[in-house]
C-alpha cells in the first residue's frame, strides 16, 4: 500500500547498499532485508529495501500473462 | 582583492565600481554597457515584447547549468514564445553579504556565455548586496526585450478545434536536476538540466511557418499546466496520448522514486507549440534540425469537445483528465 | 525499470480486460483497500476499461487520509515547541488538523522538514544535536518497519534527541471493521501490496472463511491489477473465495519475517482512531516500555484543544467506500487540493484528490 519500487542491488556496505533504479543511484538501508546479495532486486520504499523480489516468481507471472493473451481467441 | 562579497560592493562607491567594471563589464563587452551611463540608449523599430522574470531557484549550482545561465534562458525563451527575436536584457543582482566572490564570477561567466548563445546583448544592470540573512546567497532579475517579426500573431488563445500540439523534446529534465541536488535528496543522476535559450529555434519555426498560433514554454507546473493554460484561455479541448511524449528513462525513474508525474515537473529548455494541420508535419521537421528540438513530437491535438480540459489517452486505451499543477509537488510514501 | 515496464505491456493489458469482460458474468463489487491501487487503478483509467458487472469502490487505504483530526493537532502542537524540528513525509504537511496544518504553522516560523526516509530523520537528529527531531511515524505495515528499524538504529548509536509520533496503522483489523460494519456489500478485496510483502497473505485469512468473500493480493502495474481482477472474477464464478496472491514477485505467503520481528520488536498494537470510522480494537501501533524514550507523546507536554471536524466534511464516509467525492457537496466547489477541506484531498492519494485530479471517465 505505499510507494515500493524494484532497486538492483550494485555494491553492500554493511547495512547500506548502493540501488539503482532506472539509471538512478541511491543509498538505501538493507536493515530489513539483511540477507539481500549483489545482483538481487529489491522493493525499496522509503529509503529501506523491504523486499527481495522472486525473480522466478517474476518470471511465471510474465509467463501466465502471455498465456492468457495468447488464449484470448476463445 | 577580498574573496566575498561585502555589504560595501553595494554601496555604489568605489568597491561596487570596481566590482562592476572589473568582473561583470570586461564580460559582457558590448558598447551599450560599456558606456555605464544610467540608462541603455537605443532605437526599435516595429512590435515589441517586453518581458521580467526574477530567479530564486536553489541551489544556485546544479546538473547543466547554474541561475546564471536560467536567468538568461527564462527571459530569452518568455520572449521567443511571443514569436519576438530578444534582443537586449537588463540583469539585476541581490547578493547576500559573504557571498563567495568566485562563485558570482563563475555565475556571470555564465550569464555572459549564455547571452552570446541567445545571441542578445546584456545592457545594463544593477548591484545591491544586503544583509547576512536577508537574501538565500542570490537572487537575479532579468527584464528583456524584444521585436516580433511583422506577420506574427502568438497567443494562448489561439488554439483553434484540428490544430496539433507539437512538443521540443523530453519532459522533466530541470526540475529532477534541481531536485537531484537538494538536501535529502541524493540521488546521483546521470540527469541534467535542459535549461536553453529557444530564439533560434523560433525563428527557424517562423521560417517554416508564419501560422502558428501558440507557444510556450512549460516551466513551473509543467507540460500539463501548460496545456491546461492553452485549453482554457482558447476554450478548447486538448487531447494528447501518453505514449506520443517523450521522457528520458532516468527521469522517468526519478519520478518513480519521488512520487512525481513527470507531466507536472519543470522544463527549462523546452517548448509546446500548437499550429495548424497543415503546417504540423512541416514545423516539426524543422524543428527537428535544431539541436534543442532534436526530439520534437506531434503529441495531439486541440478539438472543441471538453473545451477547458487535456484529456489523455494512457497506454491502455483508456482516457483520463490531466489537471493543472495544484499546489507544490510533494514526495509521496503511501 | 525492471519488474515495472514489463507490467505496463498495453498488448497484454487490452487482451487480458478481453478475458475479464468474458468471465465476468455475474455483478459484483470490488474494493481496492489501499491508496496506491485507488491512484494507480484511476491514472491507468482502469475502471473505464472493465465491464459493466463489475463496480469498484475505494477504501480507507491512504494513511494520512485515515489519520483522526486530533492525530494532526499533536503534530501541529509539537511543531509549535521551540527547539523541535519536525521531520515529516511530504504528505502530512498541507493536511488541515482541526485549527491549523503543519504548513501554516511552518510559515509561522516552525521548524517543519518533508524527509524521504527516517535516514533522513536520524541525520537531522546527528547535525542537531541541541534540538528535538520528532518523526511523524504515519504509515502501515510497509512503513512501520522502517521506522522501527530507526529507533533500534538510534538506540544502538545513543543518539538521544530523536523521537516519532506513532499514528501507524494495521490493515486486517480494518478490513475486519468495514466487513462488520456491513454498510457496503463487497464481493471481493483487491488486498494491498506492499504491506502484504511485510505481513503475507496468511493474516487475510479471516476474509473468505468469515465472510465468503474474495481476496487477491495485488502489484501496482496496470497488469499487476488486471490479473488481481481477473483472478477475483475467476473466484466469484467458480464460487470458491480464497486468498490468492497475484503479486507473487513481491509477496511471499509467510511476508518478511524479519521487517515484522523488528516491528513486534519495537511496537505493539493499540487500539486506533480511524477517521470516519472511529476507534478500531488493536488497528494502532505504540512503543513497547522498553522504547518509550523514544515517544514524543511521553517527551513532551503538549496541550490541546478539543479537536473538531470540518462541517460537510464527507471523508470518513467515503474512506468506508459509503458515499463517493462527487456526492460530498464540498467536492470542487469548495475543497479542491488548492483549498482542501479534509485529508483526502490532500493526500496523493487520497480519493478525493484522485477524483479530482484524475476525472471521471472522458470518452476514449
Amino acid at each position: 500500500m505505499c510507494l515500493a519500487i524494484p532497486a538492483l542491488v550494485k555494491s553492500i556496505d554493511g547495512q547500506q547498499a548502493e540501488v539503482e533504479v532506472g539509471g538512478v543511484g541511491r543509498k538505501v538501508s538493507i536493515f530489513l532485508t539483511p540477507e539481500v546479495k549483489v545482483g538481487d532486486y529489491v522493493l525499496l520504499h522509503t529509503g529501506y529495501a523491504i523486499n527481495i523480489i522472486d525473480e522466478a516468481e517474476a518470471k511465471e507471472t510474465l509467463k501466465l500473462l502471455e498465456e492468457i493473451a495468447g488464449a484470448s481467441g476463445e | 582583492m577580498e574573496d566575498r562579497i561585502l555589504l560595501a560592493h553595494g554601496s555604489g562607491g568605489k568597491l561596487s565600481h570596481d566590482l562592476v567594471e572589473k568582473n561583470f563589464v570586461p564580460l559582457f563587452k558590448n558598447s551599450l554597457l560599456d558606456k555605464l551611463d544610467d540608462s541603455a540608449v537605443f532605437e526599435l523599430s516595429g512590435q515589441l515584447a517586453f518581458t521580467t522574470d526574477s530567479y530564486v531557484v536553489t541551489p544556485i549550482f546544479f546538473p547543466g547549468g547554474d541561475i546564471g545561465r536560467l536567468a538568461v534562458c527564462g527571459t530569452v525563451n518568455d520572449l521567443a514564445m511571443s514569436g519576438a527575436k530578444p534582443l537586449y536584457l537588463s540583469i539585476s543582482l541581490v547578493i547576500e553579504e559573504g557571498f563567495p566572490l568566485a562563485d558570482l564570477r563563475k555565475i556571470m561567466t555564465s550569464v555572459q556565455e549564455a547571452a552570446d548563445e541567445a545571441e542578445v546583448k546584456v545592457v545594463t544592470g544593477d548591484t545591491k548586496v544586503v544583509n547576512r540573512g536577508s537574501a538565500d546567497k542570490l537572487f537575479i532579475n532579468t527584464a528583456g526585450i524584444g521585436v516580433i517579426p511583422p506577420g506574427v500573431d502568438i497567443s494562448g488563445a489561439n488554439a483553434q478545434p484540428g490544430d496539433k500540439v507539437i512538443l521540443s523534446g523530453s519532459i522533466g529534465e530541470h526540475g529532477i536536476a534541481v531536485l537531484s541536488q537538494r538536501e535529502g535528496f541524493k540521488f546521483s543522476l546521470p540527469i541534467e538540466s535542459d535549461c536553453a535559450p529557444l530564439g533560434k529555434l523560433v525563428a527557424e519555426m517562423l521560417e517554416a511557418s508564419k501560422k502558428i498560433h501558440c507557444l510556450r514554454d512549460p516551466t513551473r507546473g509543467g507540460l500539463a499546466s501548460t496545456l491546461n493554460e492553452f485549453a482554457q484561455q482558447s476554450r478548447v479541448g486538448i487531447r494528447i496520448e501518453e505514449e506520443k511524449i517523450p521522457v528520458q528513462d532516468a527521469v522517468r525513474a526519478a519520478c518513480e522514486l519521488l512520487g512525481f508525474d513527470p507531466l507536472y515537473v519543470a522544463c527549462e529548455g523546452r517548448l509546446v507549440a500548437v499550429v495548424p494541420p497543415s503546417e504540423a508535419e512541416e514545423v516539426c521537421t524543422r524543428m527537428r534540425r535544431n539541436q534543442y528540438g532534436t526530439h520534437s513530437a506531434i503529441i495531439g491535438e486541440v478539438v472543441a469537445e471538453h473545451a477547458g480540459r487535456v484529456v489523455m489517452k494512457t497506454s491502455l486505451g483508456a482516457s483520463r483528465v490531466i489537471d493543472m499543477l495544484v499546489g507544490e509537488l510533494l514526495p509521496r510514501i503511501c | 525499470m525492471r519488474f515495472i515496464d514489463e507490467y505496463r505491456d498495453s498488448g497484454l493489458g487490452k487482451r487480458l480486460i478481453d478475458r475479464i469482460k468474458r468471465r465476468s458474468t455475474k455483478p459484483v463489487r470490488f474494493m481496492e483497500f489501499c491508496g496506491g491501487h485507488t491512484v494507480a487503478i484511476f491514472k491507468h483509467g482502469i475502471r473505464q476499461l472493465l465491464p459493466p458487472t463489475i463496480e469498484m469502490l475505494s477504501g480507507p487505504g491512504c494513511p494520512v487520509c485515515v489519520s483522526a483530526n486530533a492525530d494532526l493537532d499533536k503534530a501541529v502542537a509539537l511543531a509549535r515547541l521551540p527547539d523541535v524540528i519536525i521531520a515529516t513525509f511530504g504528505d502530512m504537511v498541507r493536511v488541515p488538523g482541526s485549527y491549523s496544518s503543519l504548513a501554516q504553522v511552518k510559515a509561522e516560523g516552525a521548524d517543519v522538514r518533508i524527509v524521504y526516509s527516517t535516514q533522513d530523520a536520524l541525520n537531522i537528529a546527528r547535525s542537531n544535536p541541541l534540538k528535538s527531531v520528532v518523526f511523524l511515524g504515519i504509515g502501515f505495515e510497509t512503513t512501520a518497519p522502517t521506522v522501527a528499524a530507526s529507533i533500534l538504529e538510534a538506540a544502538q548509536e545513543g543518539i538521544n534527541n530523536y523521537y516519532i509520533l506513532s499514528l501507524h496503522k494495521l490493515c486486517p483489523p480494518v478490513i475486519k471493521a468495514i466487513l462488520d460494519a456491513g454498510e457496503v456489500r463487497l464481493d471481493g478485496i483487491i488486498c494491498p501490496g506492499h504491506v502484504s510483502a511485510i505481513i503475507g497473505s496468511y493474516p487475510y485469512g479471516f476474509v473468505p472463511r468469515d465472510y465468503g468473500i474474495a481476496c487477491v493480493i495485488s502489484g501496482f502495474e496496470p497488469l499487476d491489477i488486471l490479473l488481481c481482477i481477473d483472478m477475483l472474477v475467476a473466484q466469484i464464478e467458480s464460487g470458491r473465495p480464497r486468498v490468492e496472491i497475484a503479486y507473487r514477485r513481491g509477496v511471499r505467503p509467510e511476508g518478511n519475517q524479519r521487517a515484522l520481528e523488528v516491528m513486534n520488536q519495537v511496537f505493539e498494537p493499540c487500539d486506533a482512531s480511524w477517521r470516519g470510522i472511529g476507534v478500531v480494537p488493536q488497528s494502532g501501533l505504540m512503543l513497547r516500555k522498553e522504547f518509550r524514550r523514544f515517544d514524543a507523546e511521553h517527551a513532551f507536554k503538549i496541550e490541546l484543544e478539543p479537536p473538531r471536524e470540518a462541517e460537510g466534511c464527507l471523508c470518513g464516509d467515503i474512506l468506508r467506500g459509503v458515499k463517493t467525492p462527487p456526492d460530498c457537496k464540498l467536492f470542487r466547489r469548495v475543497c479542491s487540493p488548492e483549498h482542501p477541506v479534509g485529508p483526502c484531498m490532500v493526500s496523493s492519494e487520497g480519493s478525493c484528490s484522485t477524483y479530482y485530479l484524475y476525472g471521471g471517465g472522458y470518452g476514449g
